[in-house]
């Protein structure tokens, strides 16, 4: 089943879900990291509470969380033409990627950023910090393994839509599984496929924890 | 010492919510704070002492009146204006608050990043500061690896790296065991003389007002009962809130309760040494049973207070109290709090 051609087709097509996967997580938190800390920020508990900023942004956010990713998918097309110069392949599906990520991303920077201590906060503001110091020196680093846990999931979700991406000519493991597993019932190679996935998600998961738990020094 | 209080309170009111929901925090406070200076508010939880420690460096903003520091009304400072003052006014909290992800070397050095002082300067008046508080072997430590008595000793330390005016000190024993928070109050006193800080004290202890304040003031409802030296109030306690605070709930209510007379004594000094209450029996010959009785260490000073039930007879009344007069006890009748 495994021909050497076959093998290097999977080959191939790791590399593009992981390329697909890195690009696509690094640009959804170029995107998610800020907003989602102007979320925390704006937040009626947080240190510059500005409801209207709030209720836009994170209306924008939950919007764009509640198309489901194979619709933006093909529903951003005219877009990702625009940016990529193409609607296929894996450089293509990065702008959908990017668009479905960034919102989620979003919301997981700013759930780790709202459990810093209010107490820490208050403290570092008695002490005459700005709205910006207490966002790199004080909120940042403090949420740090937090965050860091998050990105795990982050990855291993933009993972998951890169996979879905295959259906639309995406590229990467995905559309192999698809292509072959799929279009032409070889179910064993959909399932070697769906394994790597399930490997790869592990290995990102256990990566994010254990960066997180040593960065951590809140653990004795 | 200057004559311009270093921490001026003004009419101040802070009332939270709007209409019907309002809830008035604080109610028409004045103080004045001297610099070199141990200045206690103790209040029982909700009484507002929170909110009024966390006006006068207005991380809380008053909905009226002013926080004059030293002559310069900042009030209505804006944020901006107010980094540098608050700068000069350090604060150290019942939680600690340090930041989990520095060490004790980090941490003290946070506040000199703020103001914009090298790394290397930074760490070397770090060091001298944690030497000051006695952790010059635990700059490398992560809070999560220290005790609270040492999480708190971070925290001064990094109180007063910027070298405030004043420290506010919201609940900073509260948290800690008798022996810890003797310890801290220990050194606070120490930091106190040896550099002549002014030093904001919010409790719910009196036994904190007891051993370090000059002064107190004692805020019940929202408003300020009371204010003066600590054993002018210890000795003639005027309000209700200040019997409270001097007498927990359970020692004071529950003994007094049935007929006859009540007098508080108070005895100080060489007087604790005779033997007061024996001789006015004796002279009086009027049978007393002792309801109540302790000594306060209050600031170095030895305070005995007893109260005393009398028999319902007004000629033993006036003999006791004549006899307490000769002796020049200081006594009051107990009614309002039977």
């Amino acid at each position: 089943m495994f021909s050497e051609g076959m093998l290097l087709l999977v080959g191939q097509g790791l590399l593009e879900t992981l390329y697909m996967t890195i690009v696509s997580t690094v640009m959804a938190y170029v995107i998610g990291l800020p907003v989602g800390m102007l979320l925390a920020v704006t937040d009626k508990e947080g240190i510059r509470p500005s409801p209207a900023i709030n209720r836009i942004v994170g209306g924008i956010v939950n919007v764009l969380r509640s198309v489901p990713f194979i619709i933006l998918l093909v529903a951003v097309m005219p877009v990702t033409r625009l940016i990529a110069g193409t609607s296929i392949g894996s450089t293509a599906t990065v702008v959908p990627l990017v668009i479905a990520a960034a919102p989620f991303v979003a919301r997981l920077v700013e759930s780790s950023v709202k459990e810093v201590d209010r107490g820490v906060i208050e403290a570092s503001l008695s002490m005459g910090a700005s709205t910006m110091e207490v966002v790199c020196k004080v909120l940042l680093p403090e949420a740090k393994p937090s965050l860091i846990v998050g990105a795990a999931i982050a990855t291993t979700t933009i993972l998951g839509y890169s996979a879905m991406s295959g259906f639309v000519g995406g590229g990467g493991l995905g559309n192999i599984a698809i292509n072959y597993g799929y279009y032409r019932s070889q179910t064993d190679i959909m399932l070697v496929m769906v394994i790597i996935l399930v490997l790869i998600v592990q290995i990102f998961q256990e990566i994010g924890n254990a960066i997180s738990t040593k960065c951590d020094k809140r653990i004795r | 010492m200057s004559t311009i209080p270093t921490v001026e309170i003004k009419n101040l009111n802070k009332t939270f919510g709007t209409g019907d929901d309002a809830v008035v925090a604080l109610d028409d406070i004045n103080l004045s704070i001297h610099q070199g200076e141990i200045f206690g508010i103790i209040g029982l939880s909700g009484a507002g002492k929170s909110t009024l420690v966390r006006c006068i460096n207005l991380l809380e903003r008053p909905t009226t009146g002013s926080i004059i520091f030293e002559g310069v009304d900042i009030t209505s400072y804006s944020d901006n204006q107010l980094r540098s003052v608050r700068q000069s006014i350090g604060m150290i909290f019942q939680g600690f608050n340090l930041l989990m992800q520095r060490n004790a070397l980090d941490n003290v050095c946070f506040p000199l990043e703020l103001v914009g002082m090298p790394r290397k300067e930074a760490k070397e008046r770090a060091r001298e500061l944690l030497k000051t508080v006695g952790l010059s072997d635990k700059e490398k430590a992560y809070p999560a690896q220290l005790s609270g008595g040492q999480k708190q000793r971070v925290a001064i330390a990094r109180a007063l790296a910027t070298k405030p005016k004043v420290l506010l000190c919201d609940e900073a024993t509260s948290a800690l065991d008798p022996t810890t928070t003797q310890s801290i109050l220990a050194l606070l006193k120490e930091l106190n003389k040896k550099l002549g800080l002014t030093i904001i004290i919010i409790t719910h202890e009196m036994k904190v007002i007891e051993q370090i304040c000059n002064r107190v003031a004692i805020i019940d409802n929202s408003r300020i009962e009371e204010i003066g030296t600590v054993d002018e109030v210890f000795r003639h306690p005027k309000t209700l809130a200040a019997k409270k605070l001097i007498f927990p709930k359970g020692e004071y209510v529950e003994k007094i309760s049935g007929d006859g007379k009540y007098l508080r004594l108070v005895f100080e000094g060489s007087s604790a040494d005779r033997p007061i209450i024996a001789n006015m029996v004796l002279k009086c010959g009027a049978p007393v049973s002792i309801v109540f009785a302790n000594t306060k260490n209050i600031d170095g000073q030895i305070f005995g207070h007893m109260i005393i039930k009398l028999p319902d007879d007004a000629e033993v009344f006036r003999k006791i109290t004549t006899y307490l007069d000769i002796e020049n006890i200081t006594y009051s009748e107990e009614k309002d709090y039977v």
